[in-house]
This record gives C-alpha cells, sequence and structure tokens, in this order.
C-alpha cells in the first residue's frame, strides 16, 4: 500500500429501552415468554387499534438526550416508515424522522494516545422494535413471533467522527455506561438489547471530501465489531488501490467466517415514503417535564469516581472496576454504609467477586447478593465469627443464591471453634501423629509449624482461628 | 386534467405497493391518482401565509399510557387471524433467515 488511509466511522445504536411494556400498548416485555403470548391488536398492526404512546419511553429517552448533551425537542411527533416485511405486521415501523426527541449532542471518549475527543450525536429517536423470525426448515417458510413487536427502541445516530475500532468501542463503552446509569437499559450486545451498525468509508489522509460509505449489521460483539472494522477498512482500500470503486450498500457481517456479504445495495435501496402518524399526537415537552427528569438524573461514572476518591481513598483501579458498573457500584455503597469498612467491601468485590464473575460468566448487572448479606460477612470475620477461609467458602454461596451468611454458617455449623478445650485436644492429636515436624520445629526449623498449623485446621474442617491455633500450638511444642 | 403520471411511476408505485396492475388496472390508477392529484392542488389556490403548519389536524398533544402490563395472553384471538399457524406462530413466506 503505498497511500495512507483514514477510516470514517458513524454509528446508528439501538438500546432496547427497560420499560415494563410495549412503546404503544400495554404487552408486557419480559423475555422468554411463549411466542405470541404477549401480543394484541396495537402490536400485531390488526386495522383500527389505536397506538398509545408509554410516557416511561419519552422520558428514558429525554434522559438519555440529556446525558449525552443534546438539544431536546419541545415539540416532537412520530412517522410511519413504510415497507413489507413478515416480521413488521402494520407494514409500516412507527419512528421519528421529521421531529426526533434530540439533536445536537455529543459525549467526550479517550482516545488510543490518551487524548479525548468529542463524538457527536446527530439524532436520538424513539421507535418500535419488530417481530422475530424463525425459519421452518421443514415446511421451507418462516415463523413470526410478536412478543417483541413494538418493543421500544432508541436510535442513537452519531456523526462520522469516529477514526479506528478503538474510538468506535470507547464510544459504545461510553454509551452503554451513561445508559446503564440511568436504568434506561441493560445494553447487552450479546442478548441483542444494544445493537450498532457501523457505517464506514476510507478516504486518502488529508482528503477532505468522504469516501462512499457502506452500512454492516450484525454485530454482536465488540470483538465482532473490531474484527468489521477491520476487514472493511481492508476491503474498501483493496477496491481503490486496484481502481475500483467503492459501492454504498448494506452489507452483513458473519463472524464465523470473517468476512461479510451484500444485504442490499443502493439500486434497490427502500423507499420508506416516511408521513407523520395520524395515530399518534404530537409531544410537547414542558419545562416542568424537562426540570423534573433533570433532577432524576443519576451521579454518573465521572462525578462517581471522583468521590470515591475523596469520600473513601480507594486506589483509582479498585474505583474503575467498581464503578463500571451502576449495580456494582450500588453494592458497594451501600454495604460501605452499613459497615464503614470501605476497603474491605472493595477486596470483596475486587478479588471474589471479579473471579467468580468470570468463573460462572455472569455480568455485573446481574450479582445477586445483597449489600446487607455483603456487611454481615465482613462483620463475622471481624468479629472472628468465622474464619476467612470459612468466608470465601460462604460467599460462594451467597453469589448464588444470596444467603443470608449468618444463619447459613449456623445451620451447616461453620463457625469458627472458640472452644479452647476442642482446641487443646486437636492440638494434641496433630502433635502425637508428626512426631518428626515437631523435632524439627524443636531444633529451630520456624517452618515446620506451618505444616503443623494447616494441619490442626485440616483437622477442624478450616473452623479453628489460625491466631489460636498458631498459639497454642507453640505453645504445645515447647513442653 | 392538470397531473399527468408517467408510466414510469406507475411501474414504481405497484412495485412499492407490491401490486401486479393489468394494463387495464394501470389506466385506471393514472386517471385515478390523477384526479387525487388535481383536488389537492386545489389547496394552493388557498392563501396561506399566515398559517403556521401543522402535523396533526387535531388541537391535541400529550396523550400517553403509564408503564404497566394490562393485557394478558390473547395468543389464541391474534393467532385466529393468521391463514396459517404453526407451534403458536404465524406462518409466513420464506425470508432470508
Amino acid at each position: 500500500m503505498s497511500k495512507q488511509y483514514e477510516t470514517v466511522i458513524g454509528l446508528e445504536v439501538h438500546v432496547e429501552l427497560a420499560t415494563k411494556t410495549k412503546i404503544f400498548c400495554g404487552c408486557s416485555t419480559a423475555f422468554g415468554a411463549a411466542p405470541n403470548t404477549q401480543t394484541c391488536p396495537v402490536c400485531t398492526g390488526m386495522p383500527g387499534s389505536l397506538p398509545v404512546l408509554n410516557r416511561q419511553v419519552l422520558e428514558y429517552a429525554i434522559a438519555v438526550g440529556l446525558a449525552t448533551n443534546c438539544d431536546i425537542t419541545r415539540y416532537a411527533k412520530f412517522d410511519r416508515k413504510n415497507y413489507f416485511y413478515p416480521d413488521n405486521p402494520q407494514n409500516y415501523q412507527i419512528s421519528q424522522l421529521y421531529l426526533p426527541i434530540c439533536r445536537n449532542g455529543g459525549v467526550e471518549i479517550e482516545t488510543k494516545e490518551g487524548g479525548r475527543k468529542t463524538v457527536g450525536i446527530h439524532e436520538i429517536h424513539m421507535e418500535e422494535d419488530a417481530g422475530k423470525l424463525l425459519h421452518d426448515a421443514w415446511e421451507d417458510c418462516s415463523l413470526v413471533d410478536y412478543n417483541r413487536s413494538g418493543v421500544p427502541l432508541i436510535e442513537i445516530v452519531s456523526e462520522p467522527d469516529m477514526r479506528s475500532a478503538e474510538e468506535v468501542i470507547a464510544y459504545l463503552e461510553k454509551l452503554r455506561l451513561l445508559i446503564q446509569y440511568l436504568g434506561a437499559s441493560d445494553c447487552k450486545l450479546q442478548e441483542g438489547s444494544m445493537r450498532a451498525d457501523v457505517n464506514l468509508s476510507v478516504r486518502e489522509a488529508g482528503a477532505e471530501q468522504f469516501g462512499t460509505r457502506t452500512e454492516m449489521k450484525n454485530l454482536n460483539s465488540f470483538k465482532a465489531i473490531s474484527r468489521a472494522i477491520a476487514g472493511e477498512t481492508e476491503r474498501q482500500i483493496d477496491l481503490i488501490e486496484s481502481g475500483e470503486k467503492v459501492v454504498q450498500e448494506t452489507r452483513r457481517w458473519d463472524d464465523v467466517k470473517g468476512e461479510s456479504y451484500v444485504m442490499r445495495s443502493k439500486e434497490d435501496a427502500q423507499d420508506y415514503r416516511y408521513f407523520p402518524d395520524p395515530d399518534l399526537v404530537p409531544v410537547v415537552v414542558s419545562d416542568e417535564m424537562l426540570q423534573k427528569i433533570r433532577a432524576a438524573q443519576p451521579e454518573f461514572r465521572n462525578e462517581k469516581m471522583r468521590r470515591y476518591r475523596e469520600e473513601f481513598g480507594l486506589p483509582d483501579y479498585d474505583i474503575e472496576i467498581i464503578t463500571e458498573s451502576r449495580h456494582m457500584a450500588d453494592l458497594f455503597e451501600a454495604a460501605t454504609a452499613i459497615c464503614g469498612q470501605p476497603k474491605k467491601v472493595s477486596n470483596w468485590l475486587m478479588g471474589e467477586t471479579l473471579r467468580l464473575m468470570k468463573e460462572k460468566e455472569t455480568d455485573a448487572q446481574d450479582l445477586c447478593f445483597s449489600p446487607e448479606h455483603l456487611a454481615k460477612l465482613i462483620r463475622l470475620t471481624d468479629e472472628k465469627v468465622i474464619t476467612g477461609a470459612v468466608a470465601k467458602e460462604v460467599f460462594e454461596v451467597m453469589f448464588t443464591e444470596n444467603i443470608d451468611p449468618e444463619q447459613y454458617a449456623e445451620e451447616k455449623g461453620l463457625k469458627t471453634v472458640n472452644d479452647e478445650g476442642a482446641l487443646q485436644k486437636t492440638v494434641a492429636e496433630v502433635i502425637a501423629a508428626n512426631p518428626q515436624s515437631v523435632e524439627d520445629y524443636r531444633n529451630g526449623k520456624e517452618k515446620a509449624i506451618g505444616f503443623l498449623v494447616g494441619q490442626t485446621m485440616k483437622a477442624m474442617k478450616g473452623k479453628a482461628d489460625p491466631a489460636a491455633v498458631n498459639r497454642i500450638l507453640k505453645e504445645a511444642c515447647r513442653k | 386534467m392538470a397531473n399527468i403520471i408517467s408510466d414510469e411511476t406507475i411501474e414504481y408505485i405497484g412495485i412499492l405497493a407490491k401490486l401486479e396492475l393489468s394494463g387495464q388496472e394501470k389506466e385506471q390508477a393514472r386517471s385515478d391518482m390523477g384526479r387525487m392529484l388535481d383536488y389537492i392542488d386545489r389547496l394552493g389556490e388557498l392563501d396561506t401565509s399566515d398559517v403556521e403548519p401543522v402535523s396533526h389536524v387535531f388541537p391535541v398533544h400529550n396523550v400517553f399510557r403509564e408503564d404497566v402490563v394490562i393485557n394478558g395472553d390473547m395468543r389464541e384471538q391474534m393467532l385466529s387471524n393468521a391463514p396459517k399457524q404453526k407451534d403458536g406462530m404465524f406462518v409466513a413466506p420464506r425470508t432470508f433467515a
């Protein structure tokens, strides 16, 4: 490659909002229900049915707009986007084209070089999701489940401000965190509650005009996004270098094969014939509504990180990990408020929690143990009711079942044995069984005591206080 | 009739509407749509220089529902409208998976 090229990327991000009901009807949005059991005349597009906007959808959309520095449109409305496809029962999708709820925003990201840049947000609009199609191989037909039809989405359209896969991922992470902190969505790429379409073009470095762009769909992990960006950049540069032209088209990324293929080209691009939806009345955002939503905005990550540093004096590394999820930050704050020991709470989160999250592939927002139980576990350890080793064992059960650690330790007989008599008896047995180690210790081999402590702890099933065992053993050996 | 609709337009609208029109139907559609456009053109005779554009004809805004589930399982009723069903789902012509 003789010339230097620059990649120009803009994103369209769809986020499924965490409402209990659909955008225009009172059907549940709960995941995993049997096909079509959450449908009604509105979301299956029956003639004569009337959509009515879910107030929560509007409030979430405005909250996301405020968090991404957008102007909120004070007079917004809905439009129909017309197309025929079996996942779309009305033959149009209700969306917003002319007066979307948010415009002209932007978020700041950190670049690879350690600098900062703003990625502009062109607009955010509200719309409805489509149904799900399953292919039936037996009868060579498609089966349609409309449970997802009418589930609320916001589409966040960025400006073409990103120049690398790293910037794209930094931008997506930023959006994910803001939206999760707002509680507006869980933003899981793998599960489809956050979906990103990548618009990409290349141009010679320094050129002012953009090249012809393609749109890539079906990207459901950060890794797939990185690979697709690398693949598409290379494909477009190859075309240009060999004197061919990049064609404006929509491509589908196949992450298994590591390549994309054409879904549709501009020639058969659809004519959506947008027009205002006459069934839905305009939305007027009053000062009062805006004020209420603004007042309810949570403390976002940057402010939280600053406060944790000042208020709790935690290391930056801990703070970064804890604040990566609002749920974990909430857990941390609530447990600390109860036990007053931020560093110990942080240690449990950074140590055992992260370890188990990795082992059990659990997302931070799905952690189920309560802050009360974590605080209690810390107290039990501090008061030497249970040993550190037992605490870890109890925590593992807490992690999956949120059990009460005190009750559990009681029921399972895990409390530390502080009975001096029982300890003395076990120590005597261990000494009798390991004369060589006792001899070694007496001859000045300090390490031998470690072995004896281990044997005693083992005999006590980990329920003895190691310090007490150490003391009693040493006394016994000196006799 | 002031508005003459070209053959290409008729063809294109047919494709968008997924309609296969016969030669006679195309002629009928051309004349119907021409008359509709003529009718709409009459609006141009009005002086609207002092009229605010509207996107909705009724002076109503902000009609909301609260985020509360009110619908139960209506699958049977919904599927009863399907020409064909299978495993609790609507059967549709094959689409790309």
